[in-house]
């Protein structure tokens, strides 16, 4: 959110409907306009339709998972079957819905928006990464259908790489593999666009932290993609052809596949959280009607876990016959990484203090954010702590600790800005009354379902275990029950959001006094977002007269 | 129903108490910041709630203050975690020096265990309380983990190379033994139970399962293989002398020198042109892998690569068994 005050207000609010240009939806139609577009505000809404769909097949898959966990013996599906639902589930959540999510649907929307211009700097690249991301996805879909693949997301080589693994791991990596280009891509598309195509005035020190967040994401994504497709054709050239990468057998090193994989897979970490991150700064911002508190230790925050990121991979082989001292160096570099993440749960904390603070339901979840955010942040700590990760490194504490980042923060934070964003992307707003019922049964499912795994990690119930001892099944229950809470807790956005398409009332263009430029432009904007090019004159988040005087 | 349920696992090792110890200091931190965040961010929610719309707030853009406070405060809170955890984990790292050694192989799926006295055992191993011991590790196939969540110690099982942990029960009983790293189809299956015996059911259990020792029958392959030929125990012999070579440092061909463990004897064996001897040629056959007990390509399996390895390092000054007349150096592979 930039300008509050921006000296040309675009738009003013009294047009009569005829003299409208048209929104974005209603400038063309048809199939072929959808499909051909180049305006990023389509492709966001093509991305959101796509992920979304990815994202309940990934939901499908914990469903069973959870089933099958009900009891302690393997009763439900078989070991191989199981072992390719958690496989499938990491895959499609992992590659297919978080990493895309927040970056391709709000990023794509909000990006040229939020930075004044009329589109992504390419967007016919724009459009292409959609593409792209398509292919990987019905190829990893198909290879999925076909038999799948069950050598866990991770694809530890030599069982991924192993002849005795039959099922479809040259598939499925091939279709991560193309679906990295979509990363490339959008990452590109984002730095560019940031550095080149910000409108007049707004300095790199006013910008939202939303577009810092993406910032640093899109680096992420630049940077770090090109690691795991490396690393993935290197698995594959080892199945197909048995050149020794990994493989002892043939020459290789098992464990160099693990420093490859994690040197692209921790920093896809923030490339999931560092969106929602971003999306509760605006959060917290707006509905506290406050600006932010220390905004230059936010937005810096934000590079610092982007750099900071790539430097930790190997806390993940801490009991992979690693050595001391490097165990000891990337011990002491994951402790460091925290640090900035605490800066800004801290400040997003001090931004509510004395502020105006009303409770619509992307504050809601601004708030679930930061508590479940703190408790995945800490129990991160205890894995940093060398001694506690021997302990519970490749347990259930892991699995309750990154799904308290991953669903706890990310998919929060996702859901707030979907719920803020969606009068500006939709031009309706979503029904108030259902969106906090959901929020609630999403907060309390998720913590019934994640909570109880911490207990059964330091008990030492190990994660990818179809059948596990008795003793952890109450546990293992309440868990189960918890995830069919937050199962149904997740469909009723997807059914009130399809239904405020056609039913739910107008929002105007600025429903929430928000500051962003987004705001100023009509909702939903004009194809070309602005009718004339926003100055921008302002700190971000400046909400009143009085408050422009002050920090201006 | 509820009784049973158990929310902190057994502590059975030396170590195991210190682990919980740092757990907790991390544990108190989470659990006053958890809470101190929730009640600020709710105590401010609703103490500052928006009562007209008019309300506009005063802003306040930061404080440099509180910045460094919340900068510093958890960078000493985390030093504190990282010099405590790395310190255990260091002791978990070496192993004392009379620790009893256990031979380890994990393969799919399934753990198979020898004892230096020559007890074999499967998913099952039986240890004396409180005497440290040792595992020497490695796989068949594919990555797997030895893990007992009552001592806390968990160790990755790696093909082609040792890896070790130890422990030092101090509970007689019976405890999990899971494989934590994720090994395929029946990965949930691969454990079994470690017995923790007092001294005297351990001496009793080493007898009624006594066999002849690992280094027994090593020493039978050790003349099987042909090594005697060449390893002869004589200085001028073409390959060198194996007495003692445990533990010692090794001046190599290309002038640095190696330290001579476990992985290094293994290297040896497997791919001797990888470190030679200074003072001797390259001229050593490697060994191959049987890939299964019924492949005639290999020459020995994972388990009599380890008694060949527990025989070397239980050679002493002397020892070398004489020379075959018939030994016939094997040909070299091509």
């Amino acid at each position: 959110m930039t300008t509050a005050i921006a000296e040309p207000r675009p738009s003013p609010p009294h047009h009569r409907p005829d003299d409208r240009v048209p929104d974005y939806i209603n400038v063309s139609y048809g199939v072929k306009s959808w499909l051909l577009t180049t305006d990023h505000k389509r492709i966001a809404l093509l991305y959101l339709i796509s992920i979304t769909l990815m994202f309940f097949i990934g939901g499908a898959f914990a469903v069973v998972i959870r089933l099958e966990l009900a009891t302690p013996k393997g009763d439900l599906v078989s070991a191989d079957t199981y072992n390719k639902l958690f496989t499938m589930h990491g895959i499609v959540m992992l590659f297919f819905f978080l990493i895309p999510s927040i970056p391709a649907v709000l990023g794509n929307f909000l990006v040229p928006l939020m930075v004044g211009a009329k589109d992504l700097a390419f967007p016919r690249l724009n459009l292409a990464s959609w593409y792209v991301y398509m292919t990987g996805a019905l190829f990893t879909l198909w290879a999925m259908l076909a038999g799948g693949v069950d050598t866990g997301w991770t694809f530890y080589t030599p069982l991924s790489t192993s002849p005795t693994t039959h099922t479809h791991v040259i598939p499925t990596a091939v279709g991560i593999l193309i679906l990295g280009f979509s990363s490339i891509l959008t990452g590109l598309n984002f730095v560019v666009t940031i550095h080149r195509m910000r409108a007049p005035g707004l300095t790199w020190m006013r910008l939202p932290l939303f577009i810092w967040s993406i910032y640093g994401t899109s680096l992420i994504m630049l940077l770090g993609t090109p690691v795991i497709t490396i690393t993935l054709v290197l698995v594959a050239v080892e199945r197909l052809w048995g050149i020794g990468f990994f493989d002892p057998r043939v020459g290789g090193d098992p464990v160099l596949f693990q420093h490859l994989f994690w040197f692209y897979s921790h920093p896809a970490v923030y490339i999931m959280i560092l969106p929602a991150m971003g999306v509760v700064s605006e959060l917290v911002t707006t509905f506290a009607r406050k600006t932010i508190f220390g905004y230059k230790f936010v937005a810096y925050s934000s590079m610092a876990i982007a750099v900071f990121g790539f430097l930790v991979w190997g806390h993940h082989m801490f009991v992979a016959d690693e050595s001391a001292y490097a165990a000891l160096v990337f011990s002491a570099l994951s402790f460091l990484v925290a640090i900035p993440s605490a800066i800004k749960v801290f400040n997003w904390t001090a931004t509510l203090y004395k502020g105006s603070i009303v409770f619509h339901t992307p504050m809601l979840y601004a708030f679930g954010f930061v508590g479940l955010f703190t408790i995945g942040g800490l129990t991160g700590l205890m894995l940093a702590t060398l001694a506690i990760d021997v302990h519970v490194t490749d347990t259930y504490f892991v699995v309750a600790h990154f799904h308290y980042i991953m669903v706890g923060g990310a998919i929060m934070g996702y859901l707030g800005g979907l719920h803020f964003w969606w009068p500006k992307m939709t031009g309706r707003m979503y029904p108030e009354f259902w969106a906090k019922i959901a929020a609630a049964i999403i907060f309390f499912g998720f913590n019934l379902t994640f909570f109880p795994q911490f207990l059964l990690g330091y008990l030492g119930m190990n994660r990818r275990y179809w059948e596990y001892a008795e003793e952890y099944q109450v546990l293992n229950v309440m868990s189960s029950a918890g995830a069919t809470i937050l199962g149904v807790g997740y469909l009723i956005p997807f059914v009130y959001l399809t239904w405020s398409l056609w039913r739910a009332k107008e929002a105007g263009p600025n429903p929430w006094g928000a500051t962003g430029l987004e705001w100023l432009t009509p909702s939903p904007p004009p194809q070309d977002n602005f009718p004339e090019t926003p100055v921008v004159t302002m700190p971000p988040y400046v909400y009143s007269r009085k408050e422009a005087e002050v920090v201006g | 129903m509820f009784a049973d349920v158990p929310l902190f696992p057994e502590q059975a090792s030396t170590i195991a108490p210190r682990v919980d110890a740092v757990f907790f200091y991390v544990l108190g931190v989470t659990i006053f910041f958890t809470t101190l965040i929730a009640f600020l961010v709710l105590y401010f929610a609703v103490k500052y709630r928006r009562r007209s719309e008019e309300e506009f707030p005063v802003p306040n853009v930061g404080s440099m203050k509180l910045e460094f406070v919340w900068l510093i405060v958890p960078f000493v809170l985390a030093a504190i975690m990282f010099v405590w955890g790395a310190s255990i984990y260091i002791a978990m790292a070496r192993p004392p020096d009379d620790a009893l050694e256990v031979y380890v192989v994990g393969r799919q799926w399934m753990w198979k265990l020898q004892h230096p006295g020559g007890q074999r055992e499967i998913n099952e191993l039986h240890i004396p309380v409180g005497q440290p011991v040792k595992l020497l590790m490695t796989s068949e196939d594919v990555i797997h983990d030895f893990y007992v969540p009552a001592f806390r110690t968990k160790a990755d099982v790696l093909p082609g190379r040792y890896t070790h942990t130890w422990f030092e029960a101090t509970k007689p009983g019976r405890y999990h033994l899971f494989c934590a790293e994720y090994c395929g189809t029946e990965h949930s299956r691969m454990g079994g139970w470690v017995h923790v015996l007092s001294q005297d059911d351990y001496r009793r259990w080493l007898e009624e399962n006594a066999d002849r020792s690992m280094a027994l029958l090593g020493r039978n392959l050790f003349s099987k293989l042909q090594c005697v030929t060449c390893h002869s125990g004589n200085a001028e012999a073409r390959a060198p002398v194996l007495e003692g070579l445990h533990g010692r440092t090794v001046p190599l061909r290309d002038g640095k020198s190696v330290f001579a463990d476990d992985n290094y004897i293994r290297e040896s064996i497997l791919k001797p042109d990888a470190k030679v001897v200074a003072g001797y040629e390259p001229i050593m056959p490697p060994f191959v892998l049987k890939r299964s007990a019924d492949d005639t390509e290999g020459n020995l399996t994972e388990e009599e690569l380890m008694q060949v390895i527990a025989y070397i390092k239980s050679l002493r000054p002397g020892e070398t068994p004489p020379r075959v007349e018939e030994s016939i150096p094997p040909e070299k592979k091509k």
